[in-house]
């Protein structure tokens, strides 16, 4: 789901930055209100976490390879708000050392797995939860924030990359930046995500909520005030 | 450091040294790039053509370990496999450096503000 340099016009890329910064300083703002010195570690181990897990490329036989983002656990354990940081800092790490994702597209690809993920799953969880204790409840609204948080990432990633022939081709007709239209980039981003990457993603939220729950539940945002 | 952030800790390594399954998985099940990351040469191949806009950003950046290995395109799959983990621990470093550096100056801030 990272998009490459050239792939997105500077009509698109240019405003997906802007909205990347202005979450950035958004978030900055409501950490240095809420920050506590002991959540530090967990930030820096949410962010290795979600640079470790993004490593693991998950094949469609025969097809293209994916692979889960860990936006969700970290929305859940720590806040939307600090997830968009420690997401942002993997993105651009990856963009910038590893040409993981383009320079251009940092933006955008924080936006898409670092702003839209981690808010889906954050109001994903608060709508399914419940305010009760009903645990089994809890961890379907744990599965299903990871899971839907991935799925409309991918969602607007394609988008972005299926309204570039419209927006920008040449003289011939040709596109510009990415080929492909709304018709196809769209559901392949989609299907391939709603049928495999993103039951990868829930489990692992899922599964990672109900270890912090068990073992360290006082250090679990998501149970705070419920 | 707590017994619980170590655990934490291990834990991230192990899944540090498992992330060569990310390169094995994909070679076993014949699976490519992933869907809108294709190289100049696989989108010629795809299209026929490469779009002017698109080659022209296409080398904007060069990044110091692209693709996360270290040898070239055609390394070997050992090579591929000891540059992944080695990228692996070099990005969980990394990040873990910067976001640990962007929350000691925001608590930092904070205090002073007070």
């Amino acid at each position: 789901m990272h998009i490459p340099d050239g792939y997105l016009s500077p009509q698109t890329y240019v405003p997906l930055y802007g909205a990347s910064i202005a979450f950035w300083a958004i978030a900055l703002r409501k950490m240095k209100k809420e920050l506590s010195t002991k959540h530090v570690p967990y930030i820096a181990m949410s962010a290795a976490f979600s640079f470790l897990i993004q490593m693991f490329n998950i094949p469609i036989p025969g097809g293209t390879t994916g692979h889960a983002v860990g936006a969700g656990i970290i929305t859940l354990l720590l806040g939307p708000w600090t997830a968009v940081l420690s997401v942002s800092v993997v993105l651009i790490i990856q963009a910038l050392v590893f040409g993981d994702g383009g320079i251009t597209a940092i933006g955008a690809n924080c936006f898409n797995m670092a702003v839209v993920m981690p808010f889906v799953s954050y109001w994903t969880f608060k709508l399914l939860a419940g305010g009760g204790t009903a645990s089994r409840r809890r961890f379907v609204a744990a599965f299903l924030s990871g899971y839907l948080g991935l799925l409309l990432a991918a969602v607007a990633t394609g988008v972005q990359f299926g309204i570039q022939p419209s927006i920008a081709h040449a003289p011939d007709g040709r596109p510009l930046y990415a080929p492909y239209p709304l018709s196809i980039a769209l559901p392949a981003m989609a299907v391939e995500h709603l049928l495999l990457f993103c039951f990868l993603e829930g489990i692992i939220t899922l599964l990672l909520f109900r270890y912090f729950v068990r073992h360290e539940s006082s250090l679990v945002y998501a149970l705070k005030g419920a | 450091m707590e017994r619980f952030q170590r655990k934490l800790w291990v834990g991230l390594l192990i899944l540090a040294v498992l992330t060569p399954i990310g390169i094995f998985l994909p070679e076993m099940f014949n699976a490519g790039d992933a869907w809108g990351e294709w190289g100049v040469e696989t989108l010629e191949k795809l299209l026929g053509y490469v779009p002017e806009g698109l080659k022209q950003y296409a080398d904007v950046w060069k990044a110091p370990i692209p693709d996360y290995n270290f040898g070239r395109d055609e390394a070997s799959m050992g090579t591929q496999v000891l540059s992944y983990i080695l990228s692996g621990i070099i990005g969980i470093v990394l990040v873990g450096l910067a976001l640990v550096g962007i929350s000691k100056f925001l608590v930092r801030h904070e205090r002073h503000e007070r």
